[in-house]
C-alpha cells in the first residue's frame, strides 16, 4: 500500500469534493455548494475558475465581483502553493484519464502501436483559440465542450449525452495518444501550468538514490518533466508537472519526494 | 536526362512552413470550434431563472455553475400545500442532451415544473457572476420583490382554451400568483346558449412574471395558456409610431407646435373632388 499512498490521497480528495458537491445540491449542505466552474464555500467564500473568468471577459461580459474574488482567490492558491495541483488533485477527468494511461499500461498499447506525435504546447494553442473563438462567438466557448465541467455536473445534476464525451476522451488516451487530454490538449490544464509555474510545492529528485529503474518515468503522464531523473538532484521545474505524486509512490529507492516552502532554492 | 536533386530544407523554409502548419491547424481548430459554438446557442423560447439578462448577456455571463438550480432545490418555501412533501426543483442545468438549450445553463420548463415564485427568490442572490441581476428584481424600498420578476409572458391561445367555447373553466386564473391582476377574467355573453357567459382569460402583459403556474394549471391534453419569452411573444411598433395624445410619447419627438407642422405639399393644391373625377365624363 506504501506506493499508493498519493494515489489515494488524491482518489480521496477527487471524489470527496464530488460528494460534497453532490449533497449540497441534493440535500442542501453548505459546505461546497455550487460546481467546479463557480462553488461557494459554507455559502461565503466564492471560488471560480480563472480560465472560464478570463473566457467570459474576452466574451465582453461585465462581471459580478463575487466570481472575480473567487478567481483570484484560485489563482492565488494554485499560484503560490500548489502548482498544476488541480489537474491531479480535483480534476474529475483525471480520473478517466489515469484509467485510460494504466489500462495502456497493462495491455503494452505504447510498445504496439503506431505513434501519433502531437506537440505538449497544443495546450497552449488551445488556451489561444478558446479566448478567440469565446470573443467571436460573445460567450465562453471552452465552457460548452469542457469535459471537466460536464463530468462535474453530471456528478451533481445527472449525465446526459455529455458522458460520451468522457467515453471519448478515454478512448483517445487508450488507443490515439498517451495522455493526449491532459497531457497534450486541455487548455485548462496549460492555464493551470501557467498558473503554477512559480509554486511552492513542487517534486525533488535525488539523483544519489536512483537506480535508474525508470519506474517514475512509466507513469509520469507529463514524462518530459523528469528529464533530470538519475542525472541531477533539483526540483521538477517545468510548470506541466502535476503534482500529483504518482513518481514518489512508485520509488522504491527513495530518490523522489515532495518539496514543499522551498523558498529561494528553487534550481 | 535531367538530373533529381533533393530540395534543400534550409532555415527559412523550415520557419515558414512550419509557421503555416501551426496557422493553419489553429484556423482548423478555430473554425470547427466556432462552427459547433454558433449551433450551442439556446433556443429563442428558452426560458431563464428569474432576473436572467437578455439572453445575449445571459449566455456570455453565466459560468454555468448551478449556484442558482441548487438554492431553488433546496429552498424553504419548497413545501408543497397540499401534500406536505417538497417540490420539484424548477431550475434545471441543461445536459448535453437537452433539446435548444445551451449545455450547463439553467431554464425550465413551465409545464413541468413551474416557478412557484418565492417571496425571498433564492435563486437571485446565489448568482456570483450578476447573470441574474438582483437589482433587476428588487424594489425601492432595497427588497427582493417577487413581483418585478420577468421570466416571460403567458400567451393564450384562445381556439384550445375551454373558457373561450363556454365551458366553465377558471383554473389558470386561480393558480396565477397575482390572481385577479396578471390574469383576469373577462365576462362576455356566450350567444350559443343566450343565458350564459364566457369567463374568458385575459393576461395583463404588465402584471405577468411568466411564471408559468397557469401553464402548469392548464386542463387541456397541450397547455391553451403557456409562457413564451417576451422577446418573442411581443411585437414592436417601432419608433416612427407615436402616440401624439400620450405626453410623455410625444416629447419622444420633441414638442411641435400645430403652426410649424407642415402638410402642405404638392398634392394639396388639387381639390379633392377634382382628382377623384378628373377626366370622367357624366354624359
Amino acid at each position: 500500500m506504501s506506493n499508493m499512498k498519493y494515489l489515494i490521497l488524491r482518489r480521496i480528495t477527487q471524489i470527496g469534493l464530488l460528494v460534497l458537491y453532490f449533497g449540497a445540491h441534493a440535500y442542501g449542505w453548505k459546505m461546497l455548494s455550487g460546481t467546479i466552474s463557480s462553488s461557494s464555500v459554507l455559502g461565503k467564500i466564492p471560488l471560480s475558475d480563472p480560465f472560464a473568468v478570463l473566457q467570459m471577459l474576452a466574451a465582453g461580459a461585465s462581471l459580478g465581483l463575487d466570481v472575480i474574488v473567487g478567481a483570484i482567490i484560485i489563482a492565488l492558491f494554485y499560484g503560490i502553493i500548489g502548482g498544476r495541483a488541480f489537474c491531479s488533485w480535483v480534476c474529475p477527468v483525471n480520473m478517466v484519464t489515469d484509467a485510460a494511461a494504466w489500462v495502456r499500461r497493462k495491455l503494452l498499447i505504447d510498445k504496439i502501436e503506431r505513434k501519433v506525435w502531437v506537440t505538449r504546447n497544443a495546450r497552449y494553442y488551445m488556451i489561444a483559440i478558446a479566448l478567440v473563438v469565446s470573443a467571436v462567438a460573445g460567450f465562453a466557448a471552452f465552457e460548452i465542450v469542457s469535459p471537466i465541467t460536464i463530468f462535474n455536473r453530471g456528478v451533481i445534476f445527472g449525465f446526459g449525452a455529455g458522458a460520451g464525451l468522457l467515453v471519448a476522451i478515454f478512448l483517445l488516451d487508450l488507443f490515439v495518444l498517451k495522455n493526449a487530454w491532459c497531457g497534450h490538449l486541455c487548455p485548462l490544464g496549460g492555464v493551470h501550468s501557467l498558473l503554477g509555474k512559480y509554486a511552492l510545492l513542487s517534486v525533488k529528485h535525488n539523483s544519489d538514490n536512483c537506480t535508474l529503474c525508470m519506474k517514475c518515468k512509466d507513469v509520469c503522464p507529463e514524462v518530459q518533466v523528469l528529464n533530470m531523473i538519475g542525472k541531477r538532484s533539483e526540483r521538477v521545474v517545468q510548470p506541466e508537472c502535476t503534482n500529483c505524486g504518482r513518481c514518489i509512490d512508485v520509488c522504491d529507492d527513495d530518490a523522489l519526494g515532495f518539496d514543499i516552502l522551498a523558498l529561494g532554492n528553487k534550481k | 536526362m535531367s538530373t533529381h536533386t533533393k530540395p534543400e530544407i534550409t532555415a527559412r523554409r523550415r520557419f515558414f512552413t512550419s509557421a503555416a502548419h501551426h496557422t493553419g491547424l489553429g484556423l482548423l481548430g478555430g473554425l470547427l470550434w466556432a462552427g459547433y459554438a454558433d449551433k450551442a446557442r439556446s433556443s429563442v423560447l428558452t426560458l431563464r431563472p428569474p432576473a436572467a439578462l437578455p439572453e445575449a448577456d445571459f449566455l456570455r455571463t453565466c459560468i454555468k455553475c448551478g449556484l442558482c438550480a441548487e438554492a431553488c432545490r433546496n429552498r424553504d418555501s419548497n413545501i408543497d400545500k397540499e401534500t406536505g412533501k417538497p417540490r420539484p426543483e424548477t431550475l434545471k442545468m441543461a445536459k448535453a442532451s437537452t433539446a435548444g438549450v445551451t449545455v450547463g445553463t439553467p431554464y425550465f420548463v413551465a409545464r413541468d415544473v413551474p416557478c412557484y415564485m418565492c417571496d425571498d427568490i433564492p435563486c437571485v442572490p446565489a448568482c456570483p457572476t450578476g447573470a441574474l441581476d438582483e437589482a433587476s428584481v428588487t424594489n425601492d424600498e432595497g427588497e427582493l420583490d417577487f413581483r418585478k420578476m420577468d421570466m416571460g409572458l403567458a400567451t393564450v391561445d384562445t381556439n384550445s382554451c375551454i373558457a373561450f367555447w363556454g365551458l366553465q373553466c377558471d383554473l389558470c386564473y386561480r393558480a396565477c400568483p397575482l390572481m385577479d391582476e396578471a390574469i383576469k377574467l373577462h365576462y362576455t355573453r356566450n350567444p350559443r346558449t343566450g343565458k350564459h357567459a364566457f369567463l374568458e382569460p385575459v393576461v395583463d402583459m404588465n402584471v405577468c412574471t411568466g411564471c408559468g403556474l397557469c401553464e402548469k394549471a392548464c386542463p387541456t391534453e397541450k397547455a391553451a395558456i403557456f409562457v413564451l419569452p417576451r422577446e418573442v411573444a411581443l411585437g414592436r411598433p417601432g419608433d416612427h409610431y407615436v402616440k401624439g395624445w400620450d405626453k410623455k410619447d410625444q416629447q419622444r419627438v420633441g414638442e411641435r407646435k400645430m403652426d410649424t407642422i407642415i402638410t402642405h405639399d404638392k398634392r394639396s393644391e388639387k381639390k379633392a373632388t377634382d382628382y377623384l373625377n378628373d377626366g370622367v365624363s357624366y354624359e
